[in-house]
């Protein structure tokens, strides 16, 4: 009898912890469409998301966050253009050509990268790319250009894990059935293996999308940060998240309201992004 | 000439001893089928005749192999041309997760053969001889993972042919399969004897006296007997073959 009621008691607590991290969710759901929605009806859609205008201490004021949307989708797709390709070589690499020994070492710095705090890449990009840019193109050294290295970089670690690991889940039957036929390591490994991990493959990047897209601290040190339409990939760009963190300390009333609108706008853009890897993981489980 | 000889060959796994002194003479346009027990190394023979045992870590072979009398461990054969020359089926179909096509293309294609054309006959020839052409002809771009296990073993053998090989083997190649699919894959190897030297792996003896022409018997890594297969099942020369093959073990 006694047993039975602790067992009811844990099942208790069980439950509540299941229940904290839900409850966490739907708070920040409230909190941020409560607190944005009423503002984007208020001010309009169209104007509010196409509006190429940022200027909020103007009067009237102007609330478009069409230039930092297009600055977080900038940097972004740059992070992918350096990131992905990077990512999946490495992780072919440490899958299917390293030796026992190099594994020993660089998995583990692979893994360091994800533990290292995003305003120590920024700090970094800032110290070394950042200088970099500005002697090879002028200007401040801050722009697209460098968000989108430091983005790069910060995202490898969630692509390399999730890649090596649907690269290693391919049976080795294909790898077999490949060279059985008369084809090299090589040709095996990228017309037979990493064609059949793609679905593992394409997962990986969109969470390193969603990882880039809302990534901020590291961000802000190195993308200039201007509230304006971009202008070319050498020139600086802010994005949603900087935007945010960039203006909250100080603002009030309605730019306040346009701030946590911005973020519920980025919140839609994670939801999207989160809803594909589902499609494309349950796709890839059957 | 045989088309492969074995000549004083020992494999060692590691320390292990995986297969001992083993002589044999495989000839052109017969079926070889080598039986034993789990675990006496004859899939371990047979994966060296086109070195898929390079893929085992630790795999150690002294000796020679020879392929119409070129040693096929000298440091100068082509691995890649040896595989293609002596293709392989495995135990579980393995088709590549791609279009029926692209699976018997694939071999073809990686050989260098790029027109259309071509490959549209080596695909059809070689659905054709391996006896499922008629099952898969309006289904070419289907996955190949989509189809039944025999029809996807059969595709395998295709698969193998399309590459224009001259040795088959095959480890266990119906093992999975259900009745009506292993007597198709018989008849199929029976009708490939013909333009192909065959060497198969069977845990099953019917099927064995069924389609083979030679006969090879495996213990503990030795070869106990080699010869015609009616011999090795009506007058087995040594004791543990009769015992064998009368199943009082194995």
């Amino acid at each position: 009898m006694k047993s039975k009621s602790f067992e009811g008691f844990m099942k208790g607590i069980f439950i509540v912890s299941a229940m904290m991290s839900i409850l966490a969710i739907i708070l920040i759901c409230y909190f941020i469409f409560a607190g944005g929605i009423p503002f984007i009806a208020e001010y309009g859609v169209k104007g509010f998301l196409l509006g190429t205008e940022w200027k909020p201490s103007n009067n009237p004021a102007s609330f478009g966050i069409l230039p930092m949307i297009l600055g977080s989708v900038y940097v972004t797709i740059g992070a992918i253009i350096i990131g992905v390709p990077i990512g999946i070589l490495t992780a072919t690499y440490l899958s299917k050509f390293c030796g026992d020994k190099l594994y020993r070492v660089l998995k583990p710095s692979i893994n360091l990268m994800s533990g290292i705090p995003s305003i120590v890449y920024g700090f970094f990009a800032l110290t070394v790319i950042v200088p970099i840019m500005r002697n090879l193109f002028g200007g401040t050294g801050m722009n697209i250009v460098t968000a989108s290295i430091l983005l790069g970089i910060m995202i490898l670690p969630t692509i390399i894990g999730m890649s090596e690991a649907s690269i290693r889940a391919v049976p080795q039957s294909y790898y077999e059935g490949s060279v059985g036929l008369g084809a090299t390591h090589e040709r095996a490994i990228m017309t037979v293996v990493l064609p059949a991990a793609r679905s593992g493959i394409l997962s990986s990047v969109i969470l390193g999308i969603g990882r880039a897209i809302g990534e901020t601290m590291a961000v802000i040190l190195v993308a200039g940060n201007q509230a304006r339409m971009p202008k070319g990939i050498l020139k600086g760009v802010r994005t949603m998240t900087t935007n945010i963190v960039i203006e909250m300390a100080y603002a009030a009333d309605q730019h306040r309201e346009a701030l946590i609108a911005t973020a519920a706008i980025l919140f839609i853009f994670i939801l999207i992004i989160n809803a594909t890897f589902l499609i494309v993981k349950r796709r890839s489980a059957n | 000439m045989s088309k492969i000889s074995v000549k004083n060959m020992d494999l060692y796994y590691g320390d292990f001893h995986a297969l001992k002194n083993i002589n044999m003479e495989i000839e052109s346009n017969e079926i070889t089928a080598f039986i034993g027990p789990s675990g006496c190394g004859k899939s371990t023979l047979l994966k060296s005749l086109n070195r898929m045992n390079d893929l085992v870590e630790g795999c150690k072979i002294t000796g020679d192999i020879l392929l119409d009398g070129k040693d096929i461990y000298a440091s100068n054969f082509d691995i890649n041309l040896l595989r293609k020359r002596v293709g392989m089926v495995f135990q579980k179909p393995n088709p590549f997760p791609m279009s029926i096509y692209d699976n018997i293309a694939y071999g073809p294609r990686t050989h260098g053969i790029k027109s259309k054309s071509k490959l549209d006959d080596i695909v059809e020839k070689s659905l054709r001889n391996a006896a499922i052409w008629n099952e898969v002809k309006n289904d070419l771009k289907k996955n190949a993972l989509r189809i039944s296990g025999g029809q996807q073993q059969r595709i395998c053998i295709a698969r193998a042919l399309a590459v224009d090989p001259e040795v088959l083997l095959m480890d266990e190649p119906t093992s999975a399969l259900d009745p009506i699919s292993t007597a198709k894959i018989e008849d199929l190897v029976h009708e490939l004897k013909k333009d192909y030297t065959i060497v198969m792996v069977t845990h099953n003896m019917q099927q064995a006296t069924r389609v083979s022409d030679k006969t090879a018997f495996f213990l503990t890594g030795e070869v106990v007997e080699f010869g015609k297969t009616e011999d090795i099942f009506s007058v087995p020369k040594d004791k543990r073959t009769e015992y064998y093959i009368t199943g009082r073990f194995g």
